[in-house]
């Protein structure tokens, strides 16, 4: 069975080390704070000016001035602190966040991502995503393994505008756990009941197999 | 020495066509929502606008967008508004849109009397087009200008007749940055109180930077994403 968004979230979370600190994405990478290990302490940045960020806040309790990336209400956990926007693409610039999670459109075998434009539909804007893939140490792709056409989003080299070049480590897909090597993806796991066929015929880049992939354990 | 302007009007009377404006917040948190009111009263046009979005349909900067005063956005994210799209995709509305960080640091680097910053944002995308490029320590980096604005436009929580500023939780976000990097700074504030009366060691916009200041009134502060968990 492929997993859904919450168990692509949940199987990132594994990759959590105790004193990380993390920038999450909008979508299936904001998931991944509901899934934090017992015993595991992270902190959240987010990169509107927050380390040490917490849920959402109960009703009633919303603050205007207290938001995150993607413009939701949220609350401080303790130890928290604010800084304005240059501080906080400086740490991250600085490589001082552990790990980023965050969406694709597409992924290809070298790492490169795109995720900011479609060119003539979407013109949104790459908001923080270009610092962040050009600067990050560890960045580990969530996203669904094929676009709502059934077109594999693993590619040998991306069809949309790039936001970053050969900066993605690791991608986590409804399908599979997948490495970036220097001779393309490496399936490292596949979800629990997914033949490596499937995974296979679903990915366009060059796909290494070795020996038995093992089911993803959650 | 008097920094302090009875309202929003008096504060931006002498913004005019051309000129070139940034607008402190990020989506609607802390955005100087006074002075966008007074600029679509005073109905002044061809403006480009610096700010990290351009508001939503009829809030921030959208109600600029619709009475069409702006001849410019710098941004790095803009999806949050049919009529920005609209003007984009018909041609009325030119739009730059730049990396998040990048921006932030330019208007860090005015404040700071630095002409340019290096930053690997963008390298191997289209942002670097045209820009110069430089190695250090085996990267890449590009080379991003200062900016150059006429008038800088930031909202605080708190501020004092001198100037100074305080901001609250994530409405700081690029209002210390833009307060630091306007030839001319105007700042709305929450709460206006006598030099003296702020720590100083709590201040973080000095007064320095701030040429004009006032207190806002009737703050809508509109959220976007009204996200909440239940009671348990």
């Amino acid at each position: 069975m492929a997993l859904d968004k919450n168990q692509i979230a949940q199987r990132i979370a594994k990759e959590l080390k105790d004193g990380y600190y993390v920038n999450l994405g909008i979508g299936i990478p904001t998931l991944v704070a509901n899934y934090i290990p017992a015993g595991i302490d992270v902190v959240l940045q987010s990169e509107n000016g927050l380390l040490g960020m917490g849920p959402f806040p109960f009703e009633g309790e919303e603050d205007a001035d207290l938001i995150n990336a993607g413009k939701q209400t949220i609350t401080t956990v303790p130890g928290s602190s604010f800084f304005d926007s240059a501080m906080s693409f400086g740490m991250i610039r600085a490589g001082k966040v552990d790990l980023t999670v965050l969406g694709a459109m597409e992924v290809n075998e070298n790492g490169d991502i795109a995720n900011w434009k479609i060119p003539g539909k979407m013109v949104k804007g790459m908001g923080g995503a270009m610092d962040l893939v050009a600067s990050a140490k560890n960045i580990i792709v969530a996203m669904m393994h094929t676009n709502p056409k059934g077109e594999s989003k693993l590619l040998p080299a991306c069809t949309l505008p790039l936001t970053g070049t050969r900066c993605v480590k690791k991608i986590v897909t409804e399908l599979a756990v997948l490495d970036i090597t220097d001779k393309g993806f490496k399936l490292l796991e596949r979800a629990p009941g997914v033949s490596v066929e499937e995974i296979i015929s679903k990915t366009a880049g060059k796909l290494i197999v070795e020996g038995d992939v093992p089911e993803m354990e959650f | 020495m008097n920094k302090v302007y009875h309202n929003a009007a008096a504060a931006i009377a002498d913004i005019s066509d051309n000129a070139i404006i940034m607008l402190g917040g990020f989506g609607l948190c802390g955005i100087p929502e006074n002075c966008i009111a007074a600029l679509v009263k005073k109905g002044v046009k061809h403006l480009t606008c610096i700010s990290n979005n351009a508001g939503v349909d009829g809030f921030g900067i959208g109600l600029m967008l619709e009475q069409k005063q702006v001849k410019k956005m710098i941004s790095s994210y803009v999806g949050e508004n049919a009529e920005f799209e609209r003007q984009l995709l018909s041609g009325e509305l030119e739009v730059e849109l730049i990396p998040q960080g990048t921006l932030a640091t330019r208007c860090m680097a005015a404040g700071y009397g630095m002409p340019a910053i290096f930053t690997p944002a963008g390298i191997g995308t289209e942002v670097a087009d045209g820009k110069e490029m430089r190695v250090f320590n085996g990267k890449e980096y590009l080379m991003e200008l200062a900016f150059d604005a006429d008038f800088a436009i930031v909202k605080a929580w708190k501020g004092d007749t001198d100037g100074n500023l305080v901001y609250k939780e994530t409405a700081r976000n690029f209002n210390p940055l833009m307060a630091m990097a306007g030839k001319i700074t105007i700042a709305e504030v929450e709460e206006l109180v006598p030099a003296g009366e702020l720590d100083p060691d709590h201040i973080h916009t000095p007064g320095i930077y701030v040429h004009r200041i006032f207190k806002g009134e009737h703050y809508e502060k509109r959220i976007e994403q009204r996200t909440v968990r239940k009671k348990i």
